[in-house]
């Protein structure tokens, strides 16, 4: 550019030389292109979800529970009703085990373990935890408690597999929260003459609470999409029961049998059902969001 | 116990309270766990006209605590931040603390309240007298310490979920027991802190919604609401305007009628307008400490005479 500056006078130098101006463009359009590649397969499965889902959408179909009778293509196949309740009873008992013990374990990270070396081990066991396949979590609920105990599938087993693989994500996303709440807000709180326990409950949780809901909401929404947890601790059943200690139906499991049925109007159940779980997971996403908004934290 | 003078009565009062050898050290000087801190005489906290009506409708407290350092250390794992430390905050008076960064002023007054300890790998060594206790005996309940010497900090930091009146009720509330005439502790502390009248009719509102400045206040209002006996101030205009600052430093000088104040400050001006007495610290060590005029204007020794004319710092 100085070559030719001094021929073209003093301001050339401010000027955006065309190879430059060519290169920022071919970069912006392949990370745009990127973008739309990524976003293709998203778009695809939405589209798919809503065509061949919202067609088998009926009052019935959310009021009634399967038939599993499937062997004729015109007879009354049912709804989903039972999977629906079922995946609401297994993902709240998996919730109300898994987000209570989560928590406290985040706070003993944050308030107490700190950087200590059994506080780092539990930190790399929790890394370790977020990696393992889910199917690992419910092989391990099938070995312990319905090979190992004699007895057979029920819901509380699969919502204790659910909330082993809920736990290190509910740790971690409560740990980073606690972790912004800033260390003078503690600092004076004990400058007060609080006793620890008490900073941390009514000054630390109370600032961290909404981001920890957040991360809490997307650990459920997680779970509650979970097949292979649920495949060989739950069973799959027909009726609605709200007795956990039977076999209990879900979302994920009634798809994955709808879907490898040879019937065609249980295959568009399949459909409908997948429609539902994707509708309540986006709640629970929509609910975090709303949620992190009222943070106070960065 | 009389809230006359100041000087003087430290020698007298460190004889009556300091305990002999083998006595229950926290007991003697009224510091148990869930006990009320040092000087609660019933009527603390109270509004009442005092004695000589000079000051009528003023707050009546009982008057600050001596705090004394001996061969004061303080380090961060293995590095020493504070090196020995002989140092002396007499009762109601405001003694200033000035150095340049890294001199030790702020860990050595987060040693005075063991604030210091809560830092992990951070201890501390010698002895902090509270009057006569030491607060670092075994037998001192570490919250009871920190009732009877606040701390404000440098950066206005009201708990943020909370409003103006729980900020101020949170110290009393924090520390169990002490619920009774809540309404009456924060308005006396917000009275204290000269922030009343500013807040009285949105002491719903959060506590984040103040100015800087009425924030600093409402956190010097969140100390007194404990009823403290020493309050230790860490740079506390920092972060301030200069009329902000004004504000604070005139309420300093209100308050140490009834109590003891140390305050770090990197302002040698604000030294000079606050403080009764000044103590200047380097490398973890104390150069010189008098009256604040002397410091400033006839220190005896050299350090102390570059710093404070600015030739370094």
């Amino acid at each position: 550019m100085s070559a030719h500056g001094a021929s073209e006078g003093p301001l050339e130098r401010f000027a955006v030389s065309p190879t430059r101006r060519r290169r920022d463009k071919a970069a912006r359009t392949a990370i745009l292109a990127a973008t739309v590649i990524a976003l293709i397969p998203l778009v695809l499965i939405i589209y798919y979800l809503l065509r061949k889902g919202l067609g088998s959408w009926s009052v019935d179909f959310f009021t009634t529970d399967p038939t599993g009778n499937t062997f004729f293509k015109n007879s009354q196949i049912g709804g989903i009703k039972s999977a629906i309740l079922g995946t609401l009873e297994i993902v709240a008992l998996a919730s109300a085990i898994a987000i209570p013990i989560g928590i406290c374990m985040a706070i003993w990270l944050v308030e107490y373990g700190r950087q200590s070396r059994f506080a780092n081990t539990v930190r790399f066991a929790v890394d370790v935890m977020t990696g393992v396949p889910s199917i690992i979590f419910g092989l391990f609920i099938y070995i312990a408690l319905v090979v190992g105990t004699g007895s057979t599938y029920a819901g509380y087993k699969g919502s204790l597999a659910l909330a082993l693989l809920m736990l290190p994500v509910v740790i971690r996303a409560a740990e980073v929260i606690l972790r912004l709440v800033p260390g003078e807000l503690r600092e004076s709180a004990l400058a007060l003459g609080a006793p620890r326990w008490r900073v941390t409950l009514r000054i630390v949780l109370p600032t961290a609470l909404p981001g920890m809901l957040t991360g809490v909401l997307l650990a459920v929404a997680r779970a509650a999409g979970e097949t292979a947890p649920l495949l060989f601790t739950a069973g799959a059943t027909l009726k609605t029961n709200f007795n956990v200690n039977q076999f209990t139906n879900s979302l994920p499991v009634q798809i994955y049998n709808d879907v490898i049925s040879p019937t065609t109007s249980v295959e568009h159940r399949a459909w409908g059902a997948a429609l539902t779980l994707v509708s309540m997971i986006l709640l629970l996403n929509v609910l975090a969001r709303f949620v992190s908004r009222r943070s106070r934290l960065g | 116990m009389t809230p006359e003078g100041s000087g003087q009565r430290v020698a007298e009062r460190e004889h009556d309270a300091r305990p002999g050898v083998g006595e229950p050290l926290a007991e003697s000087a009224g510091l148990q766990a869930g006990g009320t801190p040092i000087s609660s005489p019933p009527a603390s906290g109270r509004v009442a006209s005092s004695p000589n009506g000079a000051n009528a409708g003023a707050v009546e407290h009982a008057p600050g605590l001596s705090i004394t350092l001996e061969q004061l250390r303080a380090f961060y794992g293995g590095a020493e931040s504070v090196r020995g430390l002989d140092l002396e905050f007499r009762a109601n008076e405001v003694t200033a603390i000035i150095g340049p960064s890294g001199s030790g002023k702020s860990t050595m007054i987060r040693c005075i309240n063991r604030m210091h300890e809560e830092i992990p790998g951070a201890r501390a060594e010698g002895r902090v007298m509270l009057e006569g206790l030491d607060v670092y005996d075994a037998s001192v309940d570490v919250v009871a310490v920190r009732r009877a010497i606040g701390m404000v900090f440098q950066k206005p930091n009201p708990f943020p979920t909370m409003s103006i009146f729980d900020n101020v009720a949170a110290g009393p509330r924090l520390s169990a027991g002490r619920h009774k005439d809540l309404h009456e502790a924060v308005e006396s502390a917000l009275r204290s802190a000269g922030l009343w009248d500013e807040v009285s009719d949105r002491l719903d509102e959060p506590g984040a919604g103040l100015s800087g400045g009425q924030q600093q206040r409402l956190c010097i209002a969140r100390s007194l609401a404990v009823d403290p006996d020493v309050i230790l101030m860490d740079e506390p205009c920092s972060a301030l305007d200069p009329i902000a600052t004004l504000r604070i430093e005139e309420l300093i000088d209100q308050l140490k009628q009834r109590v003891t104040i140390v305050i770090v400050t990197h302002n040698m001006q604000q030294a000079g307008r606050v403080a009764d007495r000044t103590a200047f610290m380097l490398d973890g060590r104390l150069v010189e400490v008098g009256p604040t005029k002397d410091i400033f204007t006839k220190p005896t020794d050299p350090r102390t005479e570059e710093y404070v004319t600015g030739k370094f710092g």
